[in-house]
């Protein structure tokens, strides 16, 4: 057993309510510079639909991820390494820019300048990559926000496989919509490590956040194709790939990340995850799709069997993560309560951003008196968003897990009304889904309630003790490019103009 | 100063030094800038094949130059090829890699000047350093028309010695073996040299790094945060 310890997310998309604040903080501290103005570390899509970018869970286009072979070894689905060594010159899996969209902005400074005219000024949109004038704008970072563009386009989301009659869905009275908000996965067994030819990517063995070396990436742009969740961006202005950094110098100081500290649904936790290294590649290998959610779920290690407390400690985890990893949410949520799923297991990588599936309406017609009912439990079947979409989401098509998740808080909610509103303890409907009421009341206070504290269980890093702060002397914090040299000075030999600089066209005030 | 001197005994010295030097400089100093900085995501069209095409045509290409300038030609003689047989070689292998890269390189200036997302997206360098490489290529393939007026290989043989006496520091005799050659050739020798002058300071850097560890690596990285814990 090598214990190793992983902050870990949940989201409770019971509760997202699609606002997009996470993306926006996301982007205004992150990708707000030139050559990622199309990147999104954090985004969130509307479902069904083909997502951002376009059909990124299509692995038969975008050849992301790991498979099986038929000699059961793992192995990148873009191929092997000699085969990805082959196509360094030009990358067959490489989505354009198009595919994500063409950044814009518009003039207007025009509106400012225009003269006296018989109609309105108007400030028309500019490509922000040639500067040229974009007639239309075809495409965007959210352009099926709440179910825009017609059900023909959107109905290409792979997560319609093996749905029955998923044409219905295209129908006004029987449509459904739920929100995805989607960020790196800082995956156990993640295929951009694997399919970056540099060695530039690396997942560190204290967090387990992935991230990119910026001064080793060569540009190779094997990483965008490797990730099957597409939340690799090459930054075409650099010249080097950038990923979600789980905002590790927040983490470190043992802060939220940005996108979870802003979400006005409180939908986000964070927490420790303790699990074994040594079953890593046993597990993404496990042969039948549907058993991958089960092999990750073994590899995590209970934070209070003595066993892994003192395993953990030979491996130099301080005693702040274990105390962590024991109030941690996201165990809870993952492995106690069992209401978070990862997200499309059957890529392989282990991802360790979970999700709560959401309830949906009971569908009107089961409204007027028909609702089957599963003992206390209404019939899943009934929801409005079919219970196989959201197992081929979160499950790789296995139903039973989403099924138990949704009834365990339709469950909760049973019982929390009923002893509110009625004031009786209804054990009976804890007993069908298997929940003691102990379980029950955390899961309220933690899903319901959602408190900060509760919410973000994150330990320091205990930089002071950890770090040789005399190596560190006279060192640049966090910049861009090489150490203070920053890589932008105004005379460069080597550099060209300015990196990783957004370009502002100063506002001229005049009277 | 004998201006022959100048540009075939002194030059290549200057340029291997700005090469070698401005590599380890900016690989020192400059990590972050050192990439290939491709553009295949701002326009995937009839990319694939033209990147493919050059790359194959200039790494053969490189490869023959190597061979020819760089082997001594006792070695060739050990083999049992003669001078007239190495220029027949030389012509045919280069002028076959030489029409792929031709093909490739044009789709690609083509591309670097005319498709306004990567000529927005380029820097006078990446611009320049193509339309180099392209000039070289054409000069290149117009000593393989020149090669046709004399197939004996002598021309060959005073190329070759130029090198060797060049790579085993007698500037003075080396300059003495290609005076005499064609402006063609010439021609083709300063600005292949010039390549390498401008080479720390452009996008070819890359070719350093040519990924060969990936091979042989495991396919995940763990790095600690804090090393001295």
């Amino acid at each position: 057993m090598k214990v190793r310890a992983q902050i870990g997310m949940v989201l409770n998309l019971d509760k997202c309510i699609g606002c997009h604040t996470c993306s926006i903080t996301c982007k205004n501290v992150w990708t707000s510079r030139e050559g990622v103005e199309y990147a999104w570390f954090n985004n969130v899509e509307t479902k069904p639909g083909v997502g951002f970018p376009k059909e990124w869970e299509n692995q038969e286009k975008w050849n992301g991820g790991w498979e099986r072979t038929k000699k059961g070894k793992l192995r990148l689905k873009m191929g092997g390494k000699l085969r990805i060594l082959a196509n360094i010159f030009a990358n067959p899996d490489l989505p354009q820019i198009d595919d994500y969209y063409e950044p814009f902005d518009f003039d207007y400074q025009h509106l400012h300048t225009a003269g006296d005219k018989k109609h309105q000024p108007v400030a028309r949109p500019r490509s922000l990559i040639s500067g040229q004038r974009m007639e239309k704008i075809e495409w965007g970072p959210n352009w099926e926000e709440i179910l825009g563009t017609e059900f023909e386009k959107r109905k290409k989301d792979v997560n319609f496989n093996e749905v029955v009659q998923k044409d219905i869905y295209g129908q006004f009275e029987k449509t459904f919509m739920m929100y995805l908000p989607r960020l790196c996965e800082h995956c156990l067994n993640p295929a951009c490590v694997a399919a970056c030819p540099s060695g530039a990517i690396y997942k560190r063995e204290e967090d387990g956040i992935v991230l990119i070396d910026q001064d080793k990436c060569r540009g190779w742009r094997m990483c965008v194709s490797g990730c099957p969740y597409k939340k690799i961006y090459y930054n075409w202005k650099t010249g080097k790939s950038e990923k979600c950094t789980f905002c590790y110098p927040r983490i470190e100081a043992g802060m939220p990340t940005v996108c979870s500290e802003t979400c006005v649904g409180r939908i986000r936790y964070l927490g420790v995850l303790l699990y074994d290294a040594d079953k890593i590649e046993a597990a993404a290998n496990t042969p039948n799709e549907k058993d991958l959610y089960q092999a990750q779920l073994d590899i995590f290690l209970d934070p209070f069997d003595p066993k892994v407390i003192e395993a953990a400690k030979k491996e130099g985890i301080a005693d702040n993560w274990l105390k962590a990893a024991q109030r941690s949410p996201v165990y809870m949520m993952a492995m106690d309560w069992k209401v978070a799923l990862p997200l499309h297991p059957e890529y392989r990588t282990l991802p360790m951003v979970w999700y709560v599936p959401p309830l949906s309406p009971i569908q009107s017609a089961a409204e007027a008196g028909h609702v089957g009912m599963n003992g206390e439990i209404p019939d899943l079947k009934s929801l409005r968003i079919p219970m196989r979409y959201l197992a081929n989401l979160l499950t790789a098509g296995d139903e039973a897990p989403v099924e138990r998740a949704l009834e365990r808080m339709i469950a909760m909610r049973a019982y929390k009304r009923a002893q509110q509103v009625d004031g009786v303890e209804d054990f009976e409907v804890l007993k069908q889904v298997g929940l003691t009421p102990n379980q029950v009341e955390e899961m309220y206070r933690y899903m319901a309630l959602a408190d900060f504290e509760d919410r973000f269980v994150i330990p320091t890093s205990a930089r002071a003790y950890a770090e040789n702060a005399y190596g560190l002397k006279g060192e640049c914090g966090f910049s861009f490019g090489n150490g203070c040299g920053g890589g932008d000075s105004d005379l460069n030999l080597f550099g060209g103009d300015k990196k990783g600089v957004r370009k502002v066209i100063p506002v001229v005030m005049k009277d | 100063m004998n201006l022959d001197l100048l540009m075939f005994g002194i030059y290549p010295y200057i340029a291997s030094v700005v090469f070698f030097f401005g590599s380890a400089l900016r690989y020192d100093r400059e990590q972050f800038t050192w990439k290939a900085q491709s553009s295949q995501m701002l326009s995937t069209r009839n990319f694939r094949i033209a990147s493919v095409l050059f790359h194959v045509g200039i790494i053969m290409i490189f490869a023959g130059h190597f061979a020819g300038l760089v082997i001594p030609y006792e070695v060739w003689n050990l083999l049992g090829i003669t001078l007239a047989q190495k220029q027949m070689i030389a012509m045919g292998v280069g002028g076959f890699f030489g029409a792929l890269c031709f093909i490739g390189l044009t789709m690609l200036v083509w591309r670097r000047l005319f498709n306004p997302r990567v000529r927005a997206s380029s820097s006078v360098m990446d611009t320049l350093i193509l339309l180099l490489i392209y000039w070289q290529l054409i000069l290149g393939i117009i000593t393989i028309f020149v090669s046709t007026g004399h197939m004996d290989g002598h021309v060959m043989k005073d190329l070759m010695s130029w090198s060797r006496y060049l790579l085993t520091f007698r500037p003075g005799e080396a300059v003495e073996f290609i005076s005499e050659v064609h402006w063609i050739y010439k021609a083709h020798v300063f600005w292949g040299v010039t390549l390498f002058v401008l080479f720390p300071f452009s996008r070819l850097v890359h070719i350093w790094s040519v990924p060969v560890k990936y091979v042989g690596r495991k396919h995940q990285i763990v790095r600690r945060r804090f090393p001295n814990a």
